[in-house]
């Protein structure tokens, strides 16, 4: 049994609770004990107490990225399960939710009992691993729903593609209407994104890459909003892109439909502009849009219209993106920046407060998937992010624990540098200087 | 603003003739050229861009007024026939080769400003036999100032001048620099 | 080295100045075309590779050619469509490439930012042929040389450009360079094959191509390629023919002394008609021609290691005896 914990004199952020004080965090039996005096007498006076001097840092719920793809089963050179949660603890996730496209994906009960398994052995992040909404993703048979859910899925999706089929999508969403999960659709038409590989705009034009239309998002955005109103099953959109989308899916909102959505980190620092060199760290899927649409994005993770901020960590290999910019893999990594890339879109310059972002990488998220979790309240889970607002540090995918290298962001300076990572009461990952401050 | 030709930095020293010097040295050498050849048939003057060609334009003009003869004259660019492109600072400009005849059966005379490594004459050599079949090709050079490195020798010389190799010879002309003369200077570090 | 750089990889990144000073040296070259040996020793000891992951017949010629012409030892790589994956390809290409010690390479690729690739992981200049839907910059050089040649200038011109403008990679390099030189330039093809936010690139876009051709002193006609497209992006060759194609009937709303282009191959009957292609308008055969003298210049200019010529000026100065006459020896041969 791991001793009691203290993280003393940090700032205490709990938006699920709107606190925002300098508070000793106290964390025993894997659970959180308490903030300052409401922790029991007992537990402050005990000798055995691990100490962490942490003033001066943010304290906050652990963070959770609901859209990974840790590759394992099946593509290991790419990532494992192990160097996924690597990548996420030292990113400040506690906890990620893991995509089904692995190979084989995970669409029955030992693959989901696998992956739960390998986490639980690491024992580094929580990880909650998803569920394919059709066998093989194939988009023609459902899955053993509540099967799946059983054995610990905490969602369905058929991500790396759409649910293409609208009458598979409307089954999926009633089977699901009473299981408490949402059903994840990555929104893209594959007849209108055809063989693009980049935003459709003025500067695939000026560089001749094929472009992707913003409406082959939207219009599947728009077909699921109807399906969720018609249903009353819950939709969550991965990887909003677009500000078309943002429109509808803040439409469907105010008209009561069950509709969430959430971004990733890259589309709000990134726009197509960045694609001009034609470097495969800037290709992913959905692509970078215009600036337009950034705009739209971060005034939808103001106004609440997307509802969390994911990474969608998608590592490859080295040799598949050492290529021409067709020829290489969808797909950038993220755990390891995502922090401090939302600390620079967001809270620098001053669209949202640091409490907020807080809440849509914590509380916020977890609500997505109908699960507790994402507060510092006493009883709750001791997931814990420990990070320096102030600090910068400069990105090298080099040291990166993930085995993916392909990141946009190489050489970029960012805020908020993770000091500690804690999970069921567990330090997961610190760096060397908040060790020092071990007592 | 410069020419694609490298520029450096020259401390004029001595001029070793002035404009009327440069001017009888044109003349003694348009004599020599009809005196050589037993007349200005079958002349044709090939100046090497750029002051080869304004000196033979000048040599023509000579041999008209005391021949009575219209010797043709063309201009010789010798850019792509050099052996250094890939180790200049600059990118010499290309311009343009104009022989206005058939070289075939014609005794051809180059015409350059200064005869120094050889090197230029060499690739002016290349290239009016890759442009014709002349009966002979002769060289004239206003000065002739010494560390050849191919062995290449002019048939017409305005004066030998002896140089360091640190100097440089200056031939000036007005159709290009507005006054007439050759100047030794010093290139300056 | 052309605009301060080793390669050639589009006209979007050339000055006037830059594309100037390209076609200038190009008539230098144009002029020992004509000469009884169209030779010149000027590339002597080096070699350029051709590499070609796309097929084409004309621009490899082309260019081994001009190659050829310069005395440039060539070496030719023909990929067809093997089983390798392409980034791999691309890979090894540039490894084999170094190792080989070649000094140019023309690189022809189905991928838009492949020679972008070469360029970055190659010390040898590298000269797009063709990339993708991206750029063919010498294609577009020689389109602006034949113009200049038979207009006397590009400044003004009033320029219509015909056809699929989203997967023409010729299309892109003209617009560049006539832009950057001060034409006028009208774009007309299929609302299907233009591509997003044309008009960015400082284009008009007509409605039609009557209204494209009106009062244009160069139609520049781009090679419709509908097998391409499936059927997706238009119906047929025939409609295409119909709307789009190029007849005398329609020249007539140009000037009267309408200069007409093609980058070749034809499609005689579908985008241009036969008797608009052999028509007193048509230089393209000129523009095969001039292509040679063209790519001769890069070829020539990318090899020196100096920077691009600037313009010839009459202001006096001190030319060292032609540094030429300096005493040589060329490290990197």
């Amino acid at each position: 049994m791991t001793s009691p914990l203290c993280l003393r004199g940090g700032r205490i952020l709990d938006p699920a609770r709107g606190i925002d004080r300098a508070q000793d965090l106290w964390i025993d039996q894997g659970k959180v004990a308490g903030l300052g005096e409401d922790a029991p007498a007992a537990l402050r006076s005990r000798k055995d107490v691990q100490i962490v001097d942490v003033r001066g840092a943010v304290v906050c719920p652990g963070l959770i990225d609901i859209h990974v793809h840790l590759r394992e089963p099946g593509q290991e050179e790419k990532e494992t399960i192990e160097t996924g949660v690597r990548a996420a603890v030292r990113g400040g996730f506690a906890a990620v939710a893991c995509m089904p496209n692995t190979s084989p994906p995970l669409d029955d009960r030992p693959r989901i009992e696998y992956v739960r398994r390998r986490a639980a052995e690491i024992g580094l992040a929580r990880v909650f691993p998803i569920a394919a909404v059709t066998v093989g993703q194939q988009g023609v048979e459902l899955v053993e729903i509540e099967d799946l859910v059983d054995a610990g899925a905490v969602a369905i999706t058929d991500d790396g593609k759409p649910v293409r089929n609208a009458e598979i999508m409307r089954r999926a969403l009633e089977l699901t209407r009473e299981l408490g999960i949402p059903v994840i659709q990555h929104a893209e038409d594959p007849d209108l994104k055809g063989t693009g590989v980049m935003h459709e705009g003025w500067v695939s034009t000026r560089i001749g890459l094929k472009g992707i239309p913003d409406i082959a998002e939207s219009v599947i955005v728009a077909r699921d909003a109807l399906l969720a109103e018609r249903t009353g099953g819950r939709v969550h959109v991965a990887h909003v892109s677009a500000a078309r989308s943002v429109q509808i899916i803040r439409q469907a909102k105010a008209r009561g439909i069950r509709m969430t959505g959430e971004t990733a980190p890259h589309y709000l620092l990134l726009t197509d502009e960045a694609v001009a060199g034609y470097s495969p760290s800037t290709k992913m899927n959905p692509p970078l849009r215009s600036e337009r649409d950034r705009d739209a994005l971060i005034e939808a993770i103001v106004d609440g219209t997307l509802d969390c901020l994911a990474t969608d960590h998608a590592p490859h290999t080295d040799i598949e993106k050492d290529a021409d910019f067709d020829s290489a893999p969808f797909g950038i990594v993220g755990l390891e920046t995502a922090l401090g890339c939302y600390l620079k879109a967001l809270v620098e310059p001053g669209h949202l407060s640091l409490s907020d972002l807080i809440e849509r990488m914590t509380v916020g998220a977890y609500r997505v998937l109908g699960r507790p979790g994402g507060t510092l309240e006493a009883g709750a889970e001791a997931d814990v992010t420990v990070f320096d607002p102030e600090s910068r540090f400069t990105v090298r995918a080099s040291e990166f624990e993930s085995k993916g290298r392909n990141t946009p962001f190489e050489g970029w300076d960012l805020p908020g540098r993770v000091l500690m990572t804690v999970v069921g009461g567990r330090i997961a990952y610190q760096t060397a200087t908040s060790e020092a401050t071990l007592r | 603003m410069p020419t694609g030709e490298s520029v450096e930095a020259v401390r004029e020293k001595a001029e070793i003739l002035d404009g009327e010097g440069l001017r009888r040295a044109i003349t003694r050498i348009a004599h020599e050229i009809v005196e050589k050849n037993g007349g200005a048939e079958g002349l044709v003057l090939a100046g090497i861009r750029r002051r080869g060609y304004p000196l033979a334009q000048r040599i023509a003009a000579k041999i008209r007024e005391f021949e009575g003869v219209d010797v043709p004259v063309g201009a010789l660019d010798i850019t792509l026939y050099r052996d250094d492109l890939q180790t200049i600072d600059h990118q010499p400009v290309v311009g343009p080769t104009d022989i206005p005849v058939d070289i075939d059966g014609k005794v051809v005379v180059l015409v350059d400003d200064v005869l120094y490594t050889g090197r230029t004459v060499r690739a002016a050599l290349d290239e009016l036999i890759d442009l014709g079949r002349p009966r002979a090709i002769r060289l004239a050079v206003i000065v002739d100032r010494g560390h050849r490195e191919i062995p290449i020798r002019a048939d017409f010389v305005g004066k030998n001048v002896p140089t360091s190799k640190r100097e440089v010879v200056m031939v000036k002309l007005e159709e290009i620099d507005r006054h007439d003369g050759v100047s030794i200077g010093e290139v300056l570090t | 080295m052309i605009g301060g750089k080793k390669d050639l990889l589009g006209l979007e990144d050339l000055s006037a100045q830059d594309i100037t000073g390209i076609l200038d040296t190009a008539r230098t070259f144009r002029e020992v075309l004509d000469r009884p040996i169209p030779k010149v020793p000027s590339l002597r000891g080096m070699t350029a590779a051709n590499l070609f992951f796309e097929p084409s017949t004309r621009t490899r010629l082309s260019f081994e050619l001009a190659e050829k012409r310069l005395s440039a030892d060539t070496v030719n790589f023909q990929a067809s469509g093997s089983s390798v994956s392409k980034g791999e390809t691309l890979r090894d290409t540039a490894r084999n490439i170094e190792a080989m010690g070649i000094h140019l390479v023309v690189v022809r690729h189905q991928a838009s930012g492949a020679p972008h690739y070469l360029a970055r992981h190659l010390d040898a200049g590298v000269i797009n042929a063709g990339d993708g839907t991206h750029e063919h910059p010498t294609q577009g050089l020689l389109d602006l040389y034949t113009m200049r040649d038979q207009r006397g200038r590009i400044a003004g011109l009033k320029v219509a450009i015909i056809g699929d403008v989203m997967h023409s990679r010729v299309a892109r390099s003209n617009i560049w360079g006539l832009i950057k030189l001060g034409a006028e330039v009208t774009v007309a093809g299929p609302p299907t094959m233009m591509p997003a936010e044309v008009e960015r690139f400082g284009v008009r876009v007509a409605k039609s191509v009557d209204e494209a051709i009106e009062g244009s002193d160069v139609v520049n006609i781009l090679r419709i390629q509908l097998e391409r497209q499936r059927g997706a992006l238009y119906p047929s060759l025939r409609e295409y023919a119909r709307v789009y194609g190029v007849t005398r009937e329609r020249l007539r709303r140009a000037r009267p002394d309408v200069t007409v282009m093609h980058p070749g191959p034809m499609n005689r009957g579908v985008e241009i008609a036969q008797d608009v292609a052999d028509g007193e308008h048509s230089v393209i055969l000129q523009q095969v021609t001039n292509g040679v003298a063209v790519r001769m210049a890069v070829l020539y200019l990318l090899a020196g290691r100096g920077e691009s010529p600037e313009a010839p000026s009459e202001t006096p100065t001190v030319e060292a005896n032609k540094s030429h006459d300096e005493p040589t020896l060329s490290p990197r041969r």
